[in-house]
């Protein structure tokens, strides 16, 4: 008898939509009996879902404070593990037009900001960053998640965004990234955990393990980030 | 004296007819519905634009197809009454009559006294304040001449204005109509399909069917001389229609009748039903004119009974109730019909 | 009348329907917090939306008012070539996705969109703006009171236009002083139908307006942000929508049936 296709859900924040993708690729030529489903959105967003009952089996979050909401409520298998960790970039046009070299910049009245809302991790990251430079900056709207930030970069409606450096790498093509010196910068830890009574939560783990081992941890290099 | 050249092709409907109009009569376009009637008289008040013809009031030109000139509705002076009244059902009475002084720029309170007077003249003073579904039809009929007339046209249209009376209100109604009718001094055109209002009302009528006048003239003239099968059927007369060399008229379908009247050529003839005998056996005697049918349909009307014969030719006779049962009358029985001569009208076609 | 008894079947998924629509709100009830609803709608962020949704939305009927009634006499009362193509396409935003919608109107209007430089030359920005987020409202609702003064205008007895401009009434008097008198509960219904869409707008807002408290973030966008942090709040400006839609329903009753 063979086994079965067992199929995992993941709910991972969307600044690892391309990593996640990539990662389960990865981790499916080794384990071929295995399907992922994912389900990308700001990671407040996804542990609101889990806290009210989704059925995820695994869950990857861009930052620990709403890791520790799934943690509250007791629903995790096992404690979260730190896999990766980012940095944040400013995106703006390609070639940079309104020529933007740092977080300064973006206090400039002729500067078309938009930044994550501060309850989905990449605003609150944002709002320190900018903290840290001493920056007042006004944006002109607070994105429901980073990645509808960089869309409204990339349509050219605002002239800059704050996002995730993995966000300026996955959209090259369309957004150009300005680097944020290293005083100024938030670190984002991302954790990840299997979500408790989960049916497959074996292969969870092994795909938890995955992302932690070498081949994982290359694949998120890649892709711009950083080892936790 | 309006003079009307209307010519309107709507659809598959074409109307065209022309009527002329003096200030000192009444004229009642009379016909059966559908015959064009509404259409007419949505031409003269420019609602509907004419493809052919012209209209004149006195020596005004008030449209003209060939040259291109027409005067928009609202700038025609012309008072309309509609068929079911159309009072605005959101304005009061008073609101109703001083809508087309206030369209002329009367100002609102101007306006509003010479409403309520012409709601006073026509006897609803009493009713200025109420919406119009709170008034009976009789009452809404006057509001609605009282707004046509209060804007003072030169010419004032009525819509068959009794028809949205109930049978018990229509007489009263009548009366008092034609008494505003003969007071107002302007043309005055009447659409109507009841005869019996356009003989009440009119001293002219035109007669309109299928969209072409069929005849005109006083009442007198035109009950007297049908000039069509509408018109002989309003009046209750079998009509014929044929030609007439010294009293023997030969009718379509082959039938030849005798007359005692001089006319020849194309000529129309009326017999009355009265005038037409029914009998068991061939008649004995004077008669001229005799044949042999078969009734048709027997109509009970009261103490009358109107029976038609289809034959040489086919006519309605009308007889006592007694007479049927003497006769033995039955719908397809045999009967002998006869005419006399002298109860024959021709006129000229 | 003897009253009908429904099959057994049709009984059994009449009752799921009603399950399936009065649960979900069942449930949003079990959630409210009662006691705190009040003050959660007193905090700035809820005040603030709640506020711009007001404002907002009423824009929206009153841009919807002044562009539709016009449309709908035209589609009413005008035989033009592409009459009924061009009707679909107004018609369009109805059942568009609203966050369609928001794209189509950021490549119409935005900065970078077909006529966004046009309106930049003259000073006018609408993405990120309260006028944006009216004209995402409007270009979602509009459809809704379009119709329904079309059928309004459609059923109403245009004898009584007639009758108006043989009193002397030039065609815009008729149409102030007999055609809106005559057909005012369609353009109110419309009207209420376009406010309450209006003012659940979401995906054509966030979408091109952006979501930015006191300029653009509107009572849903609020919810839908909330949640996620204070839910208590979100469920309190969801009973307030919810109580809005009611009133609107009850206030409609008929009409809405009628209108269409």
């Amino acid at each position: 008898m063979t086994p079965e296709v067992q199929n995992v859900t993941v709910f991972a924040g969307s600044s690892l939509t391309d990593a996640f993708t990539r990662a389960g690729n990865g981790f499916a030529k080794t384990n071929t009996r295995v399907r992922f489903t994912f389900n990308f959105g700001s990671s407040s967003t996804l542990a609101t879902q889990i806290t009210n009952g989704a059925p995820a089996d695994v869950f990857a979050s861009a930052d620990e404070g709403n890791m520790q909401k799934v943690v509250d409520a007791n629903l995790l298998d096992g404690a979260p593990a730190a896999f990766a960790t980012n940095r944040l970039a400013i995106a703006v046009a390609p070639g940079n037009p309104k020529k933007i070299a740092a977080l300064a910049d973006l206090a400039r009245s002729d500067v078309v900001l938009v930044l994550a809302a501060p309850t989905v991790p990449a605003g609150k990251y944002a709002l320190d960053a900018l903290r840290k430079a001493g920056v007042i900056a006004k944006p002109v709207s607070q994105e429901v998640d980073v990645r509808a930030v960089l869309n409204k970069v990339s349509l050219g409606e605002a002239d800059a965004g704050i996002v995730y450096v993995t966000d300026v790498k996955s959209a090259t093509d369309r957004v150009t990234g300005v680097d944020i010196p290293e005083q100024q910068q938030v670190v984002a830890r991302y954790p990840i955990a299997v979500v408790k009574g989960s049916p497959k939560s074996a292969l969870a783990h092994r795909f938890v393990d995955y992302l932690v081992s070498p081949d994982g941890q290359k694949i998120l290099v890649e892709l711009g980030f950083s080892k936790p | 004296m309006l003079k009307a050249q209307v010519a309107v092709r709507l659809g598959n409907f074409d109307l065209d007819v022309a009527v002329e109009a003096a200030a000192d009569e009444i004229v009642a376009v009379l016909g059966p519905n559908g015959a064009g009637k509404s259409t007419f008289l949505r031409a003269l008040s420019g609602l509907v634009a004419l493809d052919r013809g012209r209209i004149d009031l006195d020596d005004v030109v008030l449209e003209d197809a060939s040259r291109g000139i027409r005067v928009p509705p609202e700038r025609r002076p012309m008072g309309v009454v509609f068929q079911d009244y159309l009072l605005f059902p959101h304005l009061s009475a008073i609101e109703n009559v001083a809508f087309g002084l206030r369209a002329r720029g009367v100002t609102a309170r101007e306006a509003r006294d010479r409403a309520g007077s012409w709601l006073d003249r026509l006897g609803v003073g009493g009713h200025a304040e109420a919406k119009p579904r709170a008034l009976s039809g009789g009452q809404a009929q006057r509001v609605a001449l009282a707004r046509a007339l209060a804007i003072d046209p030169r010419v004032l249209l009525l819509d068959e204005p009794l028809a949205a009376l109930d049978a018990s209100a229509r007489g009263t109604v009548r009366r008092d109509l034609r008494r505003h009718l003969a007071s107002f001094a302007g043309v005055r055109i009447i659409v109507t399909h009841d005869p019996l209002e356009a003989v009440a009302l009119a001293d002219r009528l035109v007669i309109l069917e299928s969209g072409r006048i069929v005849q005109a003239g006083s009442p007198a003239e035109v009950t007297q001389r049908p000039r069509s099968r509408y018109v002989a059927d309003l009046v209750g007369v079998n009509l014929f229609r044929g030609i007439a060399t010294t009293g023997h008229l030969a009718l379509p379908g082959g039938a030849v009748i005798h007359s005692a009247d001089p006319v020849d050529g194309e000529i129309f003839a009326t017999i009355h039903p009265r005038a037409v005998a029914l009998h068991r056996s061939r008649p004995e005697g004077s008669p001229r004119n005799v044949w042999h049918g078969r009734a048709s349909a027997l109509d009970f009307q009261g103490d009358r009974v109107r029976v038609g014969v289809e034959g040489e030719m086919r006519i309605v006779a009308e007889v006592t109730p007694s007479a049927v049962s003497d006769l033995g009358l039955a719908e397809g029985g045999e009967v002998w019909v006869s005419v006399k001569a002298t109860e024959i009208s021709v006129y000229p076609a | 009348m003897r009253p009908e008894r429904p099959p057994l079947l049709f009984a059994f998924l009449a009752a799921i329907g009603v399950a399936f629509v009065v649960l979900p709100l069942v449930g949003l009830l079990s959630r409210a917090p009662w006691e705190t609803a009040l003050s959660d709608l007193g905090t700035p962020e809820a005040a603030t939306a709640l506020r711009l949704s007001f404002v907002v939305s009423l824009a929206a009927t009153a841009l919807a008012l002044v562009l539709g009634v016009p449309l709908a006499w035209v589609y009413a009362r005008v035989q033009f070539r592409g009459r009924d193509v061009v009707r679909a396409l107004t018609t369009l935003p109805m059942i568009l996705p609203p966050v369609v919608g928001g794209v189509a109107l950021l490549f119409a209007f935005g900065r970078r969109g077909l006529f966004g430089p046009a309106l930049d030359a003259i000073g006018i920005h609408l993405p990120f703006t309260t006028a944006g987020a009216v004209l995402a409202a409007t270009f979602v609702a509009m459809p809704f009171l379009v119709l329904t003064v079309e059928a309004g205008l459609r059923s109403m007895d245009r004898r009584y236009e007639d009758a108006a401009r043989t009193l002397g009434a030039g065609r815009w008097l008729v149409f102030r002083r007999v055609t809106l008198p005559l057909i005012a509960p369609s353009v109110f219904a419309g009207a209420v139908l376009c406010w309450a869409r209006a003012l659940g707008e979401f995906g054509a807002t966030i979408t091109f307006a952006g979501n930015l408290p006191g300029t653009t973030q509107t009572l849903p966008l609020a919810v839908y942000i909330a949640l996620e942090t204070r839910p208590e709040v979100a469920i309190a400006l969801s009973l307030v929508l919810l109580g809005l839609a009611l009133a609107i329903l009850v206030v409609m009753r008929d009409r809405y049936l009628r209108a269409f």
